[in-house]
């Protein structure tokens, strides 16, 4: 496998942003995520949790609740705005204000035909779901004080508002208020504080849950409005409830950073009548949760800790496999580094701006896209308004960059950067590609989420949120081919620059290689399908995000994730099921003759902390940009304070 | 075992009482707790801590009694003999008795399962019990880890890291299982395991100290459980109360745990309680929790988490002191609690006191290297004690103090009065005091090739009227090591052995008077005759036992015998030694006078014996057989290897005991209320009576005809009864004393009951 110069990189100082809420589509098994900095991203739950899609935030959005309205996403935030998402082209579609102050919460009706808000100054609007717009309906009758949480019942007559000290329950179609429940404020100093209801659920047989500030969940008879049964699950907060869709399982989330499940028991095996009993407690956060989900399989919860946890549980699953295992999705599964392989050049994306060794900024919308080309002397960036390209020369360290002027109009946003290999041509795509030096442009229906250029600059392969591959011959300026539909999105892709074979890595972790030219799937690829992948490489919890090639091997491809490289030599055997799969240091250990006989085609490299990117450069050195999750941990603000054994 | 001798090696008390869950149970007026004690079950009552009944019976150890459920005062019993006996608490009778195992189940010792064994309804009292089942196949010997759930509907059962519930009615088993470790190294492995009394819920402990609460576990998959985490080291026991409001839980850090099944982040605990808790129980009422403990305690605890009662048997952990015997209480004292002595009543079976040498917190973890009592002495009047403790025997910084007590007379108890830090460089090996009267002198010997003899005076420095002690003179042999030391009745020489060679030293000057050897061997122990014989000294080697006369400084003669233990009694010039063949040991008595052993008995016991005392008999016995004479002023106690407390019985003396026992059954089943005060008069006068009076007096009080009206009136039945008026007269008539008696009878009050026939038929009491 060779050895290499590594140059490791540690200055990228990449820095994630707390996840405010989450919210679940069930239909098509969509997660939205929304972070503190206003960006919104999607994650496919069939799809391994893979992260289909980034709209970037801006500076000013506090986004603090998000809905589902069919296929449709909404947001709020407490500048006072509802925000609903383009989810085709990753932008925001339209903004309009509530006129209410800051909203605390945004919930839809099962129905799907209002969307309820709770706004600051005590109201809750009720907003009509037109085609294509929203529009506002009534006010609910306005209580003092501000609405933080709210949930309908699912035969949406009724709605339940969390507020300080009290819940209210509304009558939609009067817009009165029907029952009003105190909350007891929490005990010793907390006593003169207001108990915030941080959460509310209303389930379906009248049973209100809700959530508070002094660390209980409390059930409540929505009917009577007596409190059935309280549990004190924290000394802290408790910020977030979730119940399944079965109404069988509440996921609670706390400041501790701890997730309770309470589950609807029978306390008497057999018999009718069950109780709600605190049962698993997941510690793995270390934060806030923020937000917390009951997905049929899973609990997938978020917070100030950044990191998203899916969480499965066992007992729902009937075979170990890719979805019995805990995920913890830290980095975004695409590139935010790009490399300048002939010039050595490495460019980071942060939200707010670019880093070329950090001599460029940008105003306050966030940055969706970047890349450097391959000889150093362009740079090109998107924000979700606008789109950029310098120039930039680099003699004897004096750095200078000339903004280009007089791009065409047609070049507004992009999703997706990507320089030919001579660096003469750049591939601009957002739902249209766009070839620019000599300018050209093609369509599609999804936003396009990759792009990979050919090294003798004849063929370009693109991939979208849907699944698909295109293939484009550039000199004919036209579609080459379609490359079959997998299950499951592209997390990485590449074209060999000498066999033009398009490799492909999936969200499910499995390879693919397409010969561009013959237009079919190579050999290797249906070797790899027919003998199928280690367990142990399927079991990875991370997608793979970038691919290159060893330009003096053409038959090594140089693959990562977060935790780890690998090189895969398609000249040798694929390993059995039954071989040892991290086989180098036993390889290492044997003689030179037995040596062959184990070895097989996959090199795996785990002595780097976590990866945001590694590239082969022309020289044969290894770039390798570490992000250690230590120093995230660190940055991030002091959790609460808890008592530890024996400290 | 010899019983045809008229002597026999007995069991004497301090039987482990917490080896098996207790019970408590209350009739109306007391309640009582039970335990398995050795093949004996044992009656205490919770109030006074007393042993109100033993239930005697089997023959082998008991291991588990339970309340018969229909029948809140009777007890089944279980043990290891294979039978099952049914027992009356209250009055200490075997009702009925079940033989259990059948001689063709084979039942391996590593391989336990769980029978259900039909129980048959036949008036016999003698009744072989044939129907068995097995329920569960390879289940954990312990009885914590197999619980019954609510109403006997399933039975739990943990081994390893695997949990079984078996439910009777649909015949159905359900296993779940842990992983082997998670991540952190946590061990996982089932250790206890509890039943919810109303809710199908199941408590587990863990060897990591969590408690796993488990529900839904007729579910293949969908079963689940909650984690608790309060305990450092293993969950030892785990316990429902009777409403199933709380779990309690105990293991290693002796602290009484009380979850709130309600509200699980709340918890109350009862701490410092002793020993590591090895089992909790409720009384059926809820009202009383009891916690045993691995130290031989039972604590009964008031279920608001106070301590009510301490039921404490003979402590029976490390052992490092010699037996002795306290002379003021004539309790036998040895280690008790760690870094204290037990004063253990041996005529009452019953720990009198624990004196705390240590005064130190004692932390219930193991590794930790924690101040221990390593050797005790009592001067001859018991008013001096001399203790000292160590620490850091294993590693080479040894701290070790020697510390002197004197008897307070108004306190009742032993005070501290001088601590001396590091007497010696080394550690101290043997230490007794000079039974002279006049002076009060101990002397110690230790590792660092010394002999020091402390004396206590007046401290000139400060001029105080407190006495304390201080060392008086050091003296060693050759750098030999001293190994022990020992007094001639007199107190005026001292025998001190160096390795091979025995010194004699005069305590008046601390001269070296003569050096005795006789080698091979290094000496093993010493010991001066007493009385008459004080002019012998013995002393032991590995192959023989020498007996030296101090006049004529010689050999009077040897034996060649492996004496592992020596004793001399001190009420008689007896001697007994201990010696250890082919895995037996044989008891040997004998006078140093003269070289016939007065007794012998071969294999006295299995195993070596490891310390043995002669205590003094309150009163001597009279026993005409010369072999058994040796037994008269005192009562010779020895541990064996298994620390068993063992002693000779003659038996006479087992006829007193079983007579005695008899005269204790007193009738004290009657309530005090208003009518026994009322029947209670009667009853007295009546013994009155038949104290004084004549035979007549038992005719008199039941005369045949008034039991005929009785039984007419009570067993006809209402609705056919004649008017009570009518009867009336004939009943009253029955119950007057008819004036054919003597005539001393006239002397004492005249006797009747004051009745009065009410208008409306009734019969009223009036009083007296």
């Amino acid at each position: 496998m060779g050895e290499f110069n590594v140059h490791r990189v540690r200055f990228f100082d990449y820095m994630p942003s707390a996840i405010r809420a989450l919210a679940f589509q069930p239909q098509r098994e969509r997660i939205a995520v929304a972070r503190t900095d206003g960006t919104v991203e999607i994650f496919n739950r069939a799809d391994c949790f893979f992260q289909e899609k980034v709209i970037p935030g801006r500076q000013q959005a506090a986004t603090e609740a998000l809905a589902w309205v069919g296929d449709r996403l909404f947001s709020a935030g407490l500048n006072g705005e509802i925000i609903e998402y383009d989810l085709d082209n990753n932008k925001t579609k339209y903004t309009i204000d509530a006129y209410g102050g800051p909203i605390w919460s945004i919930t839809s009706n099962k129905q799907g035909t209002h969307l309820a808000v709770g706004c600051e100054d005590g109201t809750v609007k009720l907003f009509e779901v037109h085609e294509d717009r929203i529009q506002f309906e009534r006010n609910l009758a306005k209580q003092k004080g501000r609405i933080i949480s709210l949930s309908w019942h699912p035969s949406g007559s009724k709605i339940v508002a969390g507020m300080m000290d009290v819940i209210h329950i509304f009558d939609t179609e009067t817009g009165q208020s029907v029952q009003r429940l105190l909350v007891d404020r929490g005990v010793g100093t907390s006593r003169s504080q207001e108990c915030v209801v941080w959460s509310v659920v209303y389930l379906s047989d009248g049973t209100i849950i809700s959530g508070d500030s002094a660390g209980k969940v409390k059930m409540w008879d929505s009917r009577t409005g007596t409190l059935i049964k309280s549990h004190q699950v924290t000394k802290w907060d408790v910020l977030t409830l979730s119940v399944s869709q079965d109404e069988t399982s509440l996921a609670v989330g706390t400041s501790e950073g701890h997730v309770v499940q309470f589950q609807f028991l029978s306390m008497v095996l057999g018999q009718e009548d069950k109780e709600w009993v605190r049962t698993r407690t997941f510690k793995n956060h270390t934060h806030d949760v923020r937000a917390v989900l009951e997905v049929n399989t899973a609990i997938v919860s978020g917070g100030m800790d950044t990191q998203f946890v899916v969480r499965p549980l066992l007992d729902k699953i009937d075979e170990r496999g890719q979805a019995s295992a805990l995920r913890n999705i830290q980095f975004p599964h695409r590139r935010l580094v790009s490399c300048a392989r002939k010039a050595g050049l490495l460019l980071f994306q942060y939200p707010g701006h670019l880093e070329l060794w950090r001599y460029y900024s940008n105003g306050e919308e966030h940055i969706c896209c970047s890349a450097v080309s391959p000889c150093g002397g362009w740079i090109a960036y998107s924000t979700v308004a606008s789109f950029r390209l310098y120039r930039l020369h680099c003699e004897n360290n004096n750095v200078s960059i000339i903004k280009v002027s007089k791009l065409p109009k047609v070049l507004s946003s992009a999703n997706q950067i990507c320089f030919s290999s001579d660096s003469s041509h750049l591939f601009v795509a957002s739902t249209l590609l766009i070839f620019y030096l000599p300018s050209s442009s093609q369509g599609s229906g999804q936003a396009i989420n990759l792009l990979a250029a050919s090294e003798d600059g004849k063929w370009l392969a693109s991939a979208n949120s849907d699944h698909e591959v295109q293939i484009y011959n550039l000199n004919k300026m036209k579609p080459h081919c379609t490359v079959p539909v997998h299950s499951s999105g592209v997390s990485a892709m590449a074209i060999h620059p000498t066999t033009n074979n398009l490799f492909m890595v999936h969200a499910d972790q499995q390879l693919t290689e397409y010969s561009v030219e013959k237009k079919q799937y190579t050999d290797w690829s249906r070797q790899v399908q027919r003998h199928g992948l280690h367990s142990l490489w399927l079991e990875r919890d991370t997608p793979v995000t970038n691919v290159t090639f060893n330009p003096k091997n053409p038959a090594h491809i140089v693959l990562h994730d977060m935790y780890m490289f690998c090189i895969i030599d398609q000249t040798l055997p694929l390993p059995d099921q039954r071989s040892q799969f991290y086989n180098q240091l036993t390889l290492r250990s044997m003689p030179e003759k037995e040596r062959k006989k184990h070895s097989h085609a996959f090199k795996m490299c785990k002595i780097f902390k976590e990866l945001l990117f590694v590239e082969l450069m022309e020289d044969q050195s290894l770039v390798v940009v570490e992000r250690p999750l230590m120093d995230i941990t660190a940055q991030l603000p002091a959790p609460v304070r808890q008592k530890k054994f024996a400290t | 075992m010899v019983e045809e001798s008229g002597i026999r090696v007995v069991r004497c008390g301090g039987n482990k009482i917490s080896f098996r869950a207790p019970i408590i149970s209350k009739d109306s007026r007391y309640e009582f707790l039970l335990c398995a004690s050795g093949d004996l079950v044992k009656v205490f009552s919770t109030s006074t801590e007393e042993c109100v009944h033993v239930l005697e019976g089997h023959t082998g150890q008991v291991t588990g009694v339970i309340l018969n459920p229909t029948n809140h005062l009777q007890v089944y019993s279980c043990s290891a003999d294979g039978t099952i006996r049914l027992w009356d608490f209250i009055d200490g009778i075997l009702i009925k008795f079940f033989l259990a195992v059948s001689k063709s189940v084979f039942v391996s010792p590593e391989n336990f399962q769980l029978v259900a064994l039909h129980l048959p309804k036949v008036p016999e009292q003698e009744v072989e019990a044939r129907e068995m089942s097995a329920v569960l196949c390879n289940i954990s010997s312990n009885p914590g880890s197999t619980a019954m759930g609510r109403g006997g509907e399933y039975v739990a059962s943990v081994m390893g890291r695997q949990l079984t519930v078996y439910f009777f009615k649909k015949l159905k088993t359900y296993r779940f299982s842990l992983k082997a470790t998670d991540k952190k190294g946590a061990k996982n492995a089932f250790t206890c395991v509890a039943c919810h009394p109303k809710d199908d819920c199941i408590a587990t402990g863990h060897e990591d100290g969590k408690i796993r609460l488990w529900r839904n576990f007729n579910q293949k998959k969908e079963y689940t459980y909650s984690t608790q985490h309060w305990h450092h080291d293993a969950v030892g026991t785990l316990c429902f109360t009777t409403e199933g409001m709380h779990l309690l839980s105990g293991g290693v850090e002796s602290v009484l745990v009380q979850w709130h099944c309600e509200e699980v982040n709340k918890k109350d605990f009862l701490p410092r309680l002793g020993g590591a808790i090895s089992h909790i129980c409720v009384s059926p009422d809820g009202q009383m929790y009891s916690t045993s403990h691995l130290d031989n305690k039972i604590n009964i605890i008031h279920c608001s988490l106070k301590l009510s009662a301490v039921i404490q048997g003979l402590v029976k952990g490390n052992i490092w002191t010699d037996l002795m015997i306290d002379p003021r209480t004539r309790a036998l004292v040895m280690n008790g609690r760690p870094g204290h002595l037990q004063f253990y009543s041996l005529q009452q079976d019953k720990q009198l006191y624990s004196l705390d040498i240590v005064q130190q917190e004692y932390i219930n973890q193991e590794g930790l290297d924690q101040f221990e009592v390593m050797r005790a002495a009592f001067s001859v009047g018991g008013t001096w004690l001399a203790t000292v403790e160590e620490r850091g025997r294993c590693t080479s910084d040894l701290e070790s103090s020697l510390k002197l007590w004197v008897y307070n007379e108004k306190a009742q108890s032993f005070e501290l009065n001088t601590t001396i830090t590091a007497a010696h460089q080394d550690r101290i090996m043997h230490m007794c005091f000079s039974p002279s009267t006049e002076t009060t002198m101990l002397v110690t010997t230790a590792w660092d090739n010394q002999f020091k003899v402390w004396l206590l005076g007046l401290d000139s420095d400060t001029q105080k009227e407190h006495a304390s002690w201080s060392c008086d003179y050091v003296g060693s042999y050759h750098g030999l090591q001293p190994t022990n030391c020992c007094f001639s009745s007199d107190g005026s020489l001292l025998a001190v052995s160096f390795k091979e060679v025995v010194t004699i030293w005069s305590s008046d000057t601390w001269e070296l008077l003569t050096t005795l050897c006789q080698p091979p061997g290094p000496i093993r122990e010493l010991c001066f005759g007493r009385l008459s014989c004080s002019k012998y000294l013995l002393g032991t080697t590995a192959k023989n036992l020498f007996c030296w006369n101090l006049l004529t400084c010689s050999l009077e003669w040897s034996t060649p015998m492996d004496v592992c233990l020596l004793r001399s009694d001190p009420l008689s010039e007896n001697v007994v030694a201990f010696s250890l063949h082919s895995g037996n040991t044989d008891l040997f008595v004998f006078r140093p006078s003269e070289p016939r052993p007065l007794f012998t008995q071969k294999a006295v016991c299995g195993g070596k014996v490891q310390r043995c005392v002669f205590s003094p008999r309150e009163e001597p016995l009279d026993s005409c057989d010369e072999r058994f004479q040796w037994l008269n002023r005192s009562r010779l106690y020895f541990l064996t290897e298994l620390m068993e407390l063992l002693t000779f019985s003659t038996k006479a003396e087992d006829e007193r005991i079983l007579n005695s026992r008899k005269q204790l059954l007193v009738d004290d089943s009657v309530a005090v209320t208003p009518f026994y005060l009322l029947l209670g008069k009667h009853r007295q006068q009546q013994e009155e009576k038949q104290n004084s009076g004549v035979s007549q007096a038992a005719d008199r009080v039941q005369p045949p005809q008034a039991s005929v009206a009785i039984k007419e009136l009570l067993h006809t039945p209402a609705h056919v009864l004649p008017a009570a008026s009518f009867l009336c007269s004939m009943f009253v008539n029955s119950l007057l004393i008819s004036n054919t008696g003597s005539r001393n009878l006239q002397e004492e009050k005249p006797f009747s009951f004051p009745l009065c026939s009410g208008t409306n038929g009734q019969i009223c009491w009036l009083g007296m």
